[in-house]
């Protein structure tokens, strides 16, 4: 028996990893939340905006690597690029507002009218990304790539099971909790992020103290495009760009946003990280967990996988449907949907 | 005889479709309170709603303090000095009691805290409870905060429509104390009420409605003492 190596292997493949996937849908689920609060409408385009954004910023990337200026083989070149993506993506949503959804307000449409909008948009986004960068993969990581590899930490502690930590991982723990820190103190200090609050939780009154919503829209789509390119340069960072990947990451950030409760920040957050250890714990194989926890000769024979890693959209839909029978708004009482 | 400070002159109009008011007149003078009451569906609250600019007037105006503001938006009224706190969805829920009245002064630019102390002078409940959620609060504590939260803007004059709605008896009895203190600060009211009989009592002037008319209008004493009145609108 071996607590302690079984404590290694499950940190190693299980909780950093969940916790670093669990920051980047905590804030792609925030962006979701937010469009929910303010403009009131499911954001379907999510994904591919966060995959456009997320381009802006591997093509700066590549500029400016090829004008020799990096992250001096410590940091990624990425982060530098990020203000760069996030400012053309704040230009994208506010063109895309004005061209599209703005119409929908002023007619003051149906809800569902809004995500067939957004759903409209998600097709056009995906189709500039794909013809821009194209469908295979980038990878865009430089740097240093790891803060500890398994062989360092085996070296250091002289024990048998290995840990590392990639600097990927590092750097999204850490970037994930300074933007969510920073978008709590805009909500909860600022006269700006009180308006967006007010007028969230009462569109009527929140005009009759003479919040202007326009301002109050755009605002909301500043902090989704920064929300957004984050997330997605971290999640490339990660595990690597693909575009439809990033389609895939609606549902699960819907997952995250819904689990939470729709329309609660520290809802979208907490459930990005139930989301991440749900989909990662289903489908990890338990067996040399097991095998350092029980007594010699009891050690597991099968993989002790619940689900194959291909079916870990299953556990966030299962997820997603347990919360809407049981306690359909969410963990910290969001708006039903 | 001097204008009244805020008169909504034969007003005749609803929300687009039949008229709900007709050629009816509701005014305030300075430093009084006065009451619109009559029985349900009588258009009292819309006449208030009129008279802030909720709804498309056909005929008639609505001038305060002589200015005729009859084409201006209700956020409009709000900056030209009008305070007004609906009868539901009138607090931000989420937020604490004190965002809530740094939202009601969202217009101003400067210094809010004297105003907010004021406020809280007078709904002491409210400095108790400052930073809770303005939606964990009891009904009569949350009309406290959507009061509140109108007087932010430091309003020449306050419009209330149903301030006591769904509260208790003796919360009620509250409420109107703490709106007799508001109008003692020289804040002229104008409230909508259900429970014609107290509302009277506590008003300079009363407006009896019925089917979107003006019925009887006098001092609240008058009315209170009008046997017609008694008879028909108070129970005898």
């Amino acid at each position: 028996m071996d607590p302690l190596s079984a404590l290694i292997t499950l940190t190693n493949f299980v909780l950093i990893p969940a916790f670093a996937y669990g920051s980047q849908l905590a804030l792609g689920a925030l962006g979701i939340t937010l469009i929910y609060s303010i403009l009131r409408f499911s954001h379907f385009a999510h994904g591919d905006i966060m995959a456009f954004g997320t381009m802006v910023v591997i093509y700066t990337t590549w500029a400016l690597q090829s004008a020799g200026i990096t992250g001096g083989g410590v940091l990624p070149t990425a982060l530098m690029a990020i203000p760069v993506g996030i400012a053309a993506m704040v230009v994208y949503l506010l063109v895309v507002d004005r061209l599209v959804y703005r119409y929908f307000r002023q007619v003051k449409a149906k809800p569902l009218i809004f995500v067939m909008a957004s759903l409209g948009v998600m097709f056009v986004t995906n189709g500039l990304t794909r013809l821009f960068i194209g469908t295979s993969e980038r990878r865009f990581e430089d740097g240093q790539r790891f803060i500890f590899s398994v062989r360092e930490f085996r070296e250091w502690s002289g024990l048998a099971e290995g840990l590392a930590l990639r600097s990927a991982q590092a750097i999204t723990i850490l970037a994930a909790l300074l933007v969510m820190l920073a978008l709590f103190w805009f909500l909860t200090r600022t006269k700006s992020g009180k308006s967006m609050r007010a007028y969230s939780d009462n569109e009527d009154l929140a005009l009759l103290s003479g919040i202007n919503p326009e301002r109050v829209v755009v605002i909301t789509w500043v902090i989704v495009a920064a929300l957004v390119v984050t997330a997605g340069t971290l999640y490339g960072l990660d595990k690597g760009f693909r575009p439809i990947n990033y389609f895939q990451l609606l549902l699960p950030m819907f997952a995250a946003a819904i689990v939470g409760g729709l329309g609660s920040p520290i809802g979208a957050i907490v459930g990005g990280y139930v989301v991440a250890f749900s989909e990662m714990g289903i489908t990890y194989a338990w067996r040399r967990f097991f095998s350092h926890m029980l007594p010699e000769g009891m050690a597991p024979d099968g993989m002790m996988q619940l689900l194959p890693v291909d079916y870990k959209f299953a556990v966030t839909f299962a997820i997603l449907v347990i919360v809407l029978i049981f306690r359909p708004t969410g963990i910290f009482r969001g708006k039903s949907i | 005889m001097a204008d009244p400070y805020l008169i909504g002159e034969d007003m005749t109009g609803g929300y687009g479709g039949a008229d709900i008011l007709h050629d009816c007149t509701i005014s305030v003078e300075r430093g009084e309170i006065a009451v619109i009451v009559g029985p349900n569906g009588a258009g009292k609250s819309t006449a208030m709603k009129a008279v802030f600019g909720m709804l498309q007037l056909r005929e008639g105006r609505v001038r305060l303090d002589g200015a005729d503001i009859s084409h201006l938006s209700p956020q409009a009224r709000v900056r030209a000095g009008m305070g007004f706190v609906p009868q539901t969805g009138n607090i931000f829920p989420s937020m604490t009691v004190e965002e809530n009245l740094e939202m009601g002064a969202f217009i101003r630019d400067d210094d809010i805290s004297e105003t907010r102390e004021q406020v809280f002078d007078l709904f002491p409940i409210l400095r108790d409870k400052r930073r809770q959620a303005a939606g964990e609060l009891s009904g009569g504590q949350r009309q406290q905060v959507a009061v509140g939260r109108a007087l932010m803007t430091k309003p020449k004059v306050l419009m209330l429509d149903e301030p006591t709605a769904g509260v208790s008896p003796i919360v009620m009895d509250e409420l109107f104390d703490r709106i007799i203190e508001v109008a003692r600060t020289g804040i002229p009211i104008l409230m909508v009420e259900q429970n014609a009989r107290q509302a009277l009592e506590i008003a300079d002037k009363g407006f009896v409605m019925v089917q979107g008319r003006n019925r009887y209008t006098d001092t609240g004493k008058a009315l209170l003492a009008d046997p017609d009145v008694r008879k028909s609108f108070l129970g005898g």
